[in-house]
């Protein structure tokens, strides 16, 4: 692939550091935001990633947690799978997803427990209330922060692409697999377009 | 409730299991189909108890997924909450392990660059959808749709550590302000 400064998405084996990563680093660097992270752990895992450990660039953190948003099951567990087996092979993936699931397991199970003891009283359900609309607040700024790349590159195709998404799925709510079978081939096309354009 | 455990475990297992390989979008978008796998085919909570373990999983550390394990404790006790977290995140860490292979090794080919690069605003958009559906669920009034946007501007503007949010969050519900 040419490194051309219009092919923004060649991405994989470049990590900014190269510096090998060791199995406990990575089982705590992920057990560490996966325990910080109330009401989600997208925020923190990308602030680990790309600002603080810089494992990857902010672009790079993007096209990877695309790619597992669009695998089945829990974006964040496949981050951690993906991620880890990038930089350490299958140990890599299993030290990440561990540290990731291990530690809440048991606070969740603890949890559980607790709730199903004194899930009736009415304090902690305003709590649980409050908390909840601060999640949703995070959830929208992390939002926000992974916008940003794209509209520093000023691509008014994928910001489209973007809004079509978001009217199908959250105000029209048409069932997902419909909308992604449409969206997912138009938007590939669209980048095709739009890298070939951007080629000098 | 011990006969009829190891069977629960089994429908535990299974149903999150195929459901998980189903699951594209992420736990948030996945969050109606556990309600109708948990509430109405099994039984095995009520609405409320739904209701309830949402809040939590999104107050507990660790990814949203875990509502599951809370889910697996109300059938069949710490056993279960293992079994729903094993089942819902095993399959397809597989599947997400062999597809970044395929990936990697296709890394001399554009395709994947393309590919890549154009699921980038799909997965914005539905994260942005995913954070619409939530917010009409958690903001039932002005005062918590007003600290909502708060804790955006705030979160997106500061380096404030995201967990202050949530305790400040928190205490304004407990003093029952929203």
């Amino acid at each position: 692939m040419p490194a051309s400064p219009s092919l923004p998405a060649d991405e994989l084996p470049e990590t900014p550091t190269r510096t090998p990563v060791g199995l406990g680093t990575l089982f705590i660097a992920f057990a560490k935001m996966s325990l910080a992270g109330f009401g989600g752990v997208l925020v923190w895992a990308r602030r680990a990633i790309v600002e603080q450990h810089r494992w990857m660039t902010a672009d790079e953190f993007n096209e990877t947690f695309a790619l597992c948003h669009f695998l089945p099951g829990p974006n964040i567990v496949n981050l951690s799978v993906v991620f880890g087996s990038r930089i350490r092979g299958v140990p890599g993936a299993v030290a990440a997803c561990a540290g990731l699931l291990g530690p809440p397991v048991v606070i969740v199970t603890v949890l559980a427990f607790l709730y199903a003891r004194y899930g009736d009283l009415e304090a902690l359900r305003h709590t649980l209330a409050g908390v909840s609309c601060a999640a949703v607040g995070l959830l929208f700024a992390v939002i926000a922060r992974m916008m940003l790349p794209l509209l520093k590159r000023r691509e008014p195709l994928s910001l489209l692409v973007l809004l079509a998404v978001f009217v199908a799925v959250g105000l029209m709510r048409w069932p997902l697999p419909a909308v992604l079978l449409v969206a997912t081939p138009v938007s590939i096309l669209l980048t095709m377009v739009v890298q070939r354009r951007g080629r000098p | 409730m011990n006969g009829t455990s190891t069977g629960s475990l089994w429908t535990i297992a299974w149903t999150f299991g195929i459901m998980s390989l189903f699951a594209v979008g992420g736990a948030n978008a996945a969050i109606p189909e556990i309600h109708r796998i948990a509430v109405e085919v099994n039984h095995w909570l009520t609405d409320k108890q739904f209701a309830d373990v949402f809040a939590i999983a999104q107050l507990s550390p660790g990814p949203n997924v875990l509502i599951v394990a809370l889910i697996g404790y109300q059938v069949a006790g710490i056993l279960g909450a293992l079994v729903a977290t094993l089942s819902m995140c095993g399959p397809t860490a597989a599947v997400a392990y062999s597809a970044s292979r395929v990936l990697a090794r296709s890394k001399d080919a554009q395709w994947p660059g393309i590919v890549q690069a154009a699921l980038v605003p799909l997965s914005i958009g539905l994260m942005s959808a995913s954070g619409l559906v939530v917010m009409m669920t958690a903001d039932t009034s002005r005062a918590a749709f007003f600290l909502t946007a708060t804790t955006a501007v705030l979160a997106f503007a500061t380096g404030l550590n995201p967990l202050w949010l949530l305790v400040i969050g928190g205490m304004l519900g407990f003093a029952g302000i929203l």
